[in-house]
């Protein structure tokens, strides 16, 4: 009953695909959907039309390319810019590094970001800041992350220690761009000095290096059979989330002092990098919480019978798993940590957001280019938080996690 | 004889160092010590601190004069009357704009992850393009985006923006034309009242009947019906339109009349929206695709035509997904509502900024404002572990 | 026997994109008859079963179920979906509605039955299936092969005059299966039309009255159960069959 060979040959699929069938399919699929279409498509060109020819042509970028290191580093001495620099190859470094060991995303992240530094370094305009050293330590830089590939390509180094590398990176760079009392190679600097992205870099990785640590202990101690432990976790994990973060910054940056002995005294940067971090901590233990419930009895059963102590039992069998499971809440944690680092805007600390703020106040001509500051602004918190969302899309497919969102 | 230890005891006695007993209550007791040692030091160093600042700890001041201003207050309001009406008054702020940013963003959400799951390509990526937009820029960016850029680019008073309704669009705030009631106006809603619950009513006992006789009842065209008809009856005994609609005018250098949005205001309330509304737009369309293929095909194949589909099998199912979600986004929005501090619109949390600045007055503010947010969050957790449980109940 | 075939199919075909999943395929059913359809997976045979329902479109070659020609006419999609019931690999019941009200759903906002009526039609048929005691339970309460007997009792509620089953039995562990296919062969046996895609060699031997061997969207082979088993003439059926027959 099958049709004959000469049958077949003649039938063919009724619609061709190709690019009219894929116009035909997802704009015109129905009279509705064309209708739409028809209404929508203009309407988006011309504004796409419109933003276009604003940034290009109309928008005065001044206030925007005439500060690049107030964005990037704020106050920060000019003669003691080599430490930021510094840090910067040394992420560089690692970037390249991480690319060669693991490809993928990074591999487009580095090479961005290289691109990026190619263009800055050989842009054909005169600028006060982008002098010709400043443009041959760029340019050395895209060389660096070229090594970091080859080194990540060729030499087997432990994942753990490429970790290990990137954590330490922040605590290296603070305790460098802070500097000591005593030293004249490396002086000390204030921290109101620091500024700009560093600080919202310096905000956000050292709230994620901090509070996920601190989350993951609070979501042992809610879980804890020690009646005093848990209840304190859990009263703690619950009273900050039930605040917004502003209640959390004023209370560090306000109360906290009260609560200390009297001549202890706490830098400001320090209270704010505190506040984020408890704050982003008490959400990491709840995540944390839901992955180790998440995992099952058994695997506890299984790992007592091999004769393992409950500390190793925990470390080396929950306590993985119950993460794996929860990756997805812990990375969305981290990008609104990263978001929420503008809220020190609030308490007087010049971080990316203030920077822009205070230069726009800074001149009234730049008043008036606010506009143009703000989405500058926007575009580059933008373009971080879209990455990490991104980073944290392929880590789940590569790990086949689920997200919940 | 009652005394003999057992034999086994006494031959492998347990050092007290490695009794799973002992470690236990060992550790309870470190425990505690510990963390009241930690809380003890705390509350000496701060009552040092307070006798050295000679800061009052009562809540006494909530009775005194605030003695600042407050502008454009939602309940009457001056310098002279109490702290703990200043208190109030930003409280009134705060559930103004979180409850008008919550019906915002609900409707929007829902709209855009409608627009998200079109089949039309543009529309659905018109609905990304917002998505990932207020998805990745932090609110606060957001609320400078609206209040210094845009509100701050809006014409003087005399040069107002004129838009259809009529709205008027100036510097001072946007002033809508509103409806207020008339005097018969109260006539007007009551009836409609009665009509919208005899609707309800109606729509619940006819669609019963509709499953208990098989019979049509048309219980939906009813029900629509009996609104219609109370809003023209109302109409009617009102004795003519029961609103009169307050629009605003220009007299001498302000505008009179009409419902006055400061910018401030405005400012919160449409960053707030349009930043949970893409939130809540991913919770929804979450929902809905969570709802499994199989589901609709067993409702197609059982012969239900679209409409029952989506009403009797997918939203059921759907909402129990979404509802969730949907809720711990209404406690955000409430709590992010404390940035209008940075724009100086006068909520809960400015204004007790305001008084902490006072001295000697920054702890029991501080409790005071930790504790309206905390009743809040723990109303929602309330709220949600109700629903969690009736559709645990429901659905296991 | 009825002369005319209460389904009929002639030369249909199914793409998806570029896939060409069924490959002109005919067949007749009679009022009555068992039909089994078998095959390697990926072999359209789901897919086929599918279009008769119209959960899936066929892009060319007519579909005649009870008179009614499948095309894109909704009034025509409805009415035969009222007249054919189904039954999922997946169960797919609605996990939000208690057992009841899983099989009383369609008769009383599709046939518009008193809930009365429905409700002793539901009864009737669970205890076909043999569970009425599950009556007011969800569907996660109960077990696979419970599940999917609610399924044949939900489906055979709106009284179809044919029975659709896509591999029933596919997702059971195997002491459940015995209970779906009783329930199945009972059915058959009360003199129901069915199809049924399935690898139960012993529930097609013992009530098929035509078997369909499909590979790669076509019909390979048909006959009656004994002269698949016994005698198959298509070296692909061969190797198939004593694939599956082996465990």
């Amino acid at each position: 009953m099958a049709s004959s060979e000469l049958e077949q040959e003649e039938i063919r699929p009724p619609q061709p695909p190709g690019f009219l069938q894929w116009i035909r399919e997802n704009l015109f699929s129905s009279i509705f959907n064309s209708v739409l279409t028809v209404v929508l498509l203009p309407v988006v060109v011309f504004i796409i039309y419109q933003v276009l020819v604003w940034v290009l042509f109309q928008a005065n970028w001044k206030a925007v390319t005439q500060f690049p290191l107030l964005y990037t580093v704020g106050q920060y001495p000019r003669d003691q810019l080599w430490r930021v620099g510094f840090i910067f190859s040394g992420m560089i470094l690692m970037l390249g590094i991480s690319w060669g060991r693991w490809g993928g995303l990074l591999r487009s992240i580095t090479l961005a970001a290289g691109g990026l530094l190619l263009v800055v370094a050989i842009l054909p305009v005169q600028h006060a800041e982008l002098t010709l050293n400043m443009r041959l330590y760029l340019v050395s830089n895209i060389a660096l992350a070229l090594v970091g590939y080859l080194i990540g390509k060729k030499i087997p180094i432990k994942s753990y220690l490429i970790f290990a590398a990137w954590f330490l990176i922040p605590i290296i760079g603070v305790i460098l761009l802070a500097g000591f009392e005593s030293s004249t190679l490396i002086p000390p600097v204030q921290t109101t000095q620091w500024g700009g992205l560093l600080v919202t870099f310096l905000l956000a990785a050292g709230g994620i290096v901090l509070s996920f640590p601190l989350g993951v202990a609070l979501a042992f101690g809610r879980r804890s059979s020690l009646p005093v432990v848990s209840a304190f976790s859990t009263v703690f994990i619950e009273v900050i989330r039930g605040v917004p973060l502003v209640t959390i910054l004023f209370m560090f940056s306000i109360i906290l002092a009260l609560f200390l002995p009297a001549e202890s005294r706490i830098d400001r940067l320090v209270r704010a990098l505190m506040a984020v971090t408890v704050f982003s901590a008490a959400y990491s233990a709840e995540n944390v919480r839901g992955g180790l419930q998440s995992v099952p009895l058994g695997q506890i059963e299984a790992a007592k019978a091999l004769g393992m102590s409950n500390f190793k039992t925990t470390i080396f069998i929950v306590l993985p798993q119950a993460l794996r499971a929860v990756l997805p809440a812990i990375v969305g944690q981290f990008i609104s940590l990263f978001k929420d680092t503008t809220l020190v805007v609030i308490i007087g600390i010049n971080d990316f957001l203030g920077i822009g703020r205070s230069i726009i106040n800074s001149d009234p001509e730049f008043v008036q280019l606010r506009t143009e500051v703000y989405l500058f602004m926007a575009l580059v918190y933008w373009i971080f938080s879209y990455l990490m969302s991104l980073a944290s899309r392929r880590i789940e497919s590569a790990m086949g996690v689920e997200s919940n969102l | 004889m009652a005394l003999q230890t057992p034999q086994k005891t006494e031959t492998t006695a347990i050092p007290f160092y490695r009794d799973e007993r002992v470690l236990q209550i060992a550790a309870q007791i470190i425990s505690a010590v510990l963390i009241f040692i930690l809380l003890y030091w705390a509350v000496v160093n701060f009552l040092r601190a307070a006798e050295a600042r000679n800061m009052t700890l009562s809540f006494g001041f909530l009775k005194e004069a605030a003695g600042f201003p407050i502008s454009n207050p939602p309940i009457e309001y001056d310098p002279s009357m109490s702290f703990a009406r200043a208190f109030l008054v930003g409280l009134a702020n705060t559930l103004i704009v979180s409850g008008a940013g919550v019906v915002t963003a609900t409707i929007l959400g829902t709209l855009i992850a409608l627009a998200r799951l079109s089949s039309n390509w543009l529309m659905s990526r018109i609905a990304l393009a917002f998505i990932e937009f207020h998805r990745n820029i932090p609110l606060l960016v957001l609320l400078f985006i609206w209040y210094f850029v845009v509100f701050s680019f809006v014409p003087p008073i005399k040069d107002s923006l004129v838009w259809p309704g009529p709205i008027f669009i100036n510097k001072r705030g946007i002033y809508l034309s509103w409806p207020r009631l008339t005097e018969t106006g109260p006539v007007f809603l009551i009836a409609l009242g009665i009509g919208i619950v005899v609707a309800i009513a109606a729509f619940s006992i006819l669609r019963k009947k509709r499953q208990e006789t098989g019979k049509k009842t048309y219980f939906m065209p009813v029900s629509i019906g009996l609104v219609v008809i109370s809003f023209v009856v109302g109409w009617f005994l009102a004795g003519g339109s029961p609103f009169w609609i307050d629009t605003p005018s220009l007299k001498g250098f302000n505008f009179q009349g009409g419902m006055r949005l400061t910018p401030e205001f405005a400012g919160m309330y449409l960053s707030l929206s349009l930043y949970t509304a893409a939130f809540i737009a991913e919770v929804v369309r979450g929902g809905i695709q969570a709802v499994s293929k199989g589901q609709i095909e067993a409702a197609r194949a059982l012969g239900l035509n679209q409409f029952q589909v989506v009403s009797l099998v997918v939203m059921p199912q759907a909402l129990r997904i979404i509802i969730p979600p949907m809720i711990s986004q209404y406690l955000n929005l409430t709590k992010n509502s404390s940035l209008a501090l940075a724009i100086g619109f006068q909520e809960v949390f400015a204004v007790g900024k305001i008084a902490i600045n006072q001295a000697g007055r920054a702890v029991p503010v501080f409790a005071l404002i930790m504790a309206t947010y905390l009743s809040l969050s723990l109303l929602t957790s309330f709220i949600l572990n109700i629903y969690n449980r009736r559709i645990q109940f429901v659905v296991r | 026997m009825n002369n005319e075939p209460i389904i009929k199919c002639r030369g249909v075909h199914k793409w998806y994109g570029d896939f060409h999943a069924i490959k002109g395929v005919d067949i007749d059913v009679y009022e009555g008859e068992v039909i089994v359809i078998f095959g390697p997976s990926g072999s359209g045979k789901s897919t086929f079963i599918r279009t008769i329902n119209r959960l899936e479109e066929h892009q060319q070659g007519t579909i005649i179920v009870d008179g009614t020609e499948l095309s894109h006419d909704v009034r025509n999609i409805e009415k035969i979906r009222t007249e054919t019931g189904m039954v999922f690999q997946q169960f797919n019941l609605f996990p939000h509605l208690t057992v009841m009200q899983n099989i009383t759903l369609a008769p009383i906002w599709v046939r518009n039955w008193p809930r009365v009526k429905a409700e002793a039609k539901a009864m009737e048929l669970l205890e076909m299936v043999g569970i009425p005691e599950q009556a007011q339970k969800f569907p996660g309460n109960l077990s696979g092969g419970q599940q999917q007997r609610v399924a044949i009792a939900r489906a055979l509620a709106m009284e179809p005059k044919i029975m659709l089953f896509d591999e029933p039995t596919s997702a059971l562990d195997p002491e459940m299966i015995k209970e779906v296919l009783d329930a199945m062969i009972d059915l058959a046996k009360s003199g129901m039309t069915m199809i049924v895609v399935t690898h139960e060699m012993g529930f097609a031997r013992e009530v098929a009255d035509r078997m369909y061997f499909f590979d790669e969207g076509k019909i390979i082979e048909t006959g009656t159960p004994d002269e698949i088993y016994r005698n198959p003439q298509e070296d692909r059926t061969k190797l198939f069959l004593s694939q599956i027959l082996q465990h």
